[in-house]
């Protein structure tokens, strides 16, 4: 699922600062699930934000909706009333986001979190990155752990001198993701693959304005 | 001689370091590499060592070779993609470089630029591969160079790294991607590193044992508890402990050339790393008998 974590009450504050009329649309599906972008989470900072503009001496209205997702027309067609606010707050994905921005061309939108990885769901409120989307997979070569998303250099051979007691350079509470890998193809009895040198990736599968076309 | 023919003839070899420094004055710098002209084989100058923004690596380099030392020009793959780090390294072969050092690079967090967009296009392993490429006159596209490069290729590893089999076989990897020569991270801990000089043995590639000048008992702490893949046994952290300053200096000193003398009939060399203290290598060197 897509991860995002949530923009702070003053950061949105902020953004919506020139507005007194304001639509918050939350997402349900993968930032509802790491707890960001909801029903509660629009809830809870909905009623923060009209808090804080309170104290401030200026009340704001903040409408709240949720759609199952928004990044689909078919769901963003849910959204009703967004012409009766001046802008929109959105916690979805940046995904989302943009499509809601599609949605209502003439209504200007702010992200109300901030998007961070493909992760997955270790236990409630802890998520890890697992996946860039290279769009050139190699799971089937490293023991089912991914160095691109893994290690922190994305390295393809082994790890680097950084690695420490299996953990990486860049902080002792994040693991080394070849030692993962090393230790995962040991267990496999695949090591013999361990030895062959991995080619350098092709970064323009990776690059941006990515699009796939299944239309025929 | 050179390094390479030094080093392929079987002779023990001394290597020693400069990093650059971080701004246009670069008079300390040169006073130290004048003091290791004739002191050492051949000098690698780090290249934006401990991912710390400083004079770049190819500049330092001709500075060395104007003061008649032989470089060995450390190239990491951290801040330059595949088209940047070909393009260096012809820059650095018409500039008459020939020893290159093939490394992976510190991550940018650990560094003054800790925003910086890591680059790790390709690491030291394909880096290698890369300069074999060039060599024979192709570069990574597969496209003829008009005029091929001729670079002594080296790598590096980590002998005393925690686990130690995984960084073993990237080891491994190296030297079949064509690492001629390889320089270890500082070692201390002498019958583990004899222990990584047995099972090395198979690979048949000449091995520079890194000397790290302990200038303090704080210095040796500060490793162990910072620097990945060194741990500085307590009995040298004892030995220092009683000292400061100067004297502390001086036995550091004293260790570094115990382990040069005790490496001398193991490795075919020693690469000397004296951080800021380059000017007392000579009598490291002494120390080791050398």
């Amino acid at each position: 699922m897509i991860v995002a974590e949530p923009k702070s009450l003053d950061e949105i504050k902020a953004m919506v600062d020139g507005y007194d009329r304001v639509l918050m649309v939350g997402c349900g599906t993968c930032v509802e699930v790491c707890l960001t972008g909801g029903e509660r989470s629009v809830n809870l900072t909905a009623t923060a934000l009209r808090l804080a503009r309170k104290v401030d001496g200026r009340d704001i209205e903040v409408g709240e909706q949720t759609v199952i997702r928004q990044c689909d027309f078919e769901y963003l067609d849910e959204v009703k009333d967004a012409d009766k606010y001046e802008a929109i707050v959105s916690l979805a994905c940046g995904v989302g986001i943009q499509g809601i921005a599609r949605k209502f061309p003439n209504t200007p939108i702010f992200p109300g979190v901030n998007t961070t990885f493909m992760g997955f769901n270790e236990e409630y409120g802890y998520y890890t990155e697992m996946c860039k989307g290279c769009g050139e997979c190699i799971l089937h070569l490293t023991g089912g752990v991914c160095p691109v998303a893994r290690c922190a250099k994305s390295l393809l051979n082994g790890p680097c001198g950084g690695t420490n007691n299996g953990k990486c350079e860049i902080g002792s509470d994040k693991d080394c993701g070849w030692v993962l890998i090393y230790n995962k193809m040991e267990q496999l009895g695949t090591l013999d693959k361990f030895k062959e040198i991995n080619a350098p990736k092709n970064y323009g599968k990776a690059g941006n304005i990515r699009s796939m076309d299944l239309r025929k | 001689m050179g390094f390479k023919e030094e080093i392929q003839s079987g002779n023990f070899v001394v290597t020693a370091e400069v990093g650059p420094p971080k701004g246009t004055d670069i008079s300390e710098m040169k006073h130290h590499i004048k003091g290791l002209k004739g002191k050492v084989t051949a000098l690698n100058v780090t290249d934006n060592q401990s991912a710390v923004m400083r004079i770049c690596t190819l500049a330092v380099a001709k500075e060395i070779m104007d003061i008649g030392i032989e470089p060995i020009y450390q190239m990491t793959c951290r801040d330059r993609n595949r088209l940047g780090l070909q393009s260096d390294l012809l820059g650095a072969a018409i500039m008459g470089i020939k020893n290159v050092l093939a490394l992976t690079g510190d991550h940018p967090v650990l560094g003054d630029h800790k925003d910086a967009k890591p680059v790790f296009d390709i690491e030291s392993v394909q880096l290698l591969e890369v300069i074999n490429g060039l060599n024979e006159g192709h570069d990574m596209a597969g496209l003829e160079l008009q005029g091929a490069t001729d670079f002594f290729a080296g790598a590096i590893v980590t002998p005393e790294s925690i686990p130690f089999e995984p960084q073993f076989a990237k080891f491994k990897k190296k030297v079949n991607a064509g690492a001629k020569f390889f320089q270890t991270q500082a070692i201390y801990d002498m019958p583990k590193f004899m222990t990584f000089m047995e099972r090395a043995k198979e690979l048949n590639v000449p091995i520079l044992a890194g000397i790290l000048l302990l200038k303090s008992a704080g210095m040796a702490k500060y490793l162990n508890k910072f620097v990945a893949g060194v741990s500085v046994p307590q009995e040298l952290i004892d030995e220092l402990a009683p000292f400061k300053g100067e004297d502390a200096l001086k036995k550091g000193i004293e260790i570094a050339g115990n382990q040069i003398a005790q490496l001398k009939e193991v490795c075919a060399g020693v690469h000397v790393m004296a951080i800021g203290a380059e000017d007392r290598v000579p009598d490291i060197l002494a120390a080791a008998g050398l």
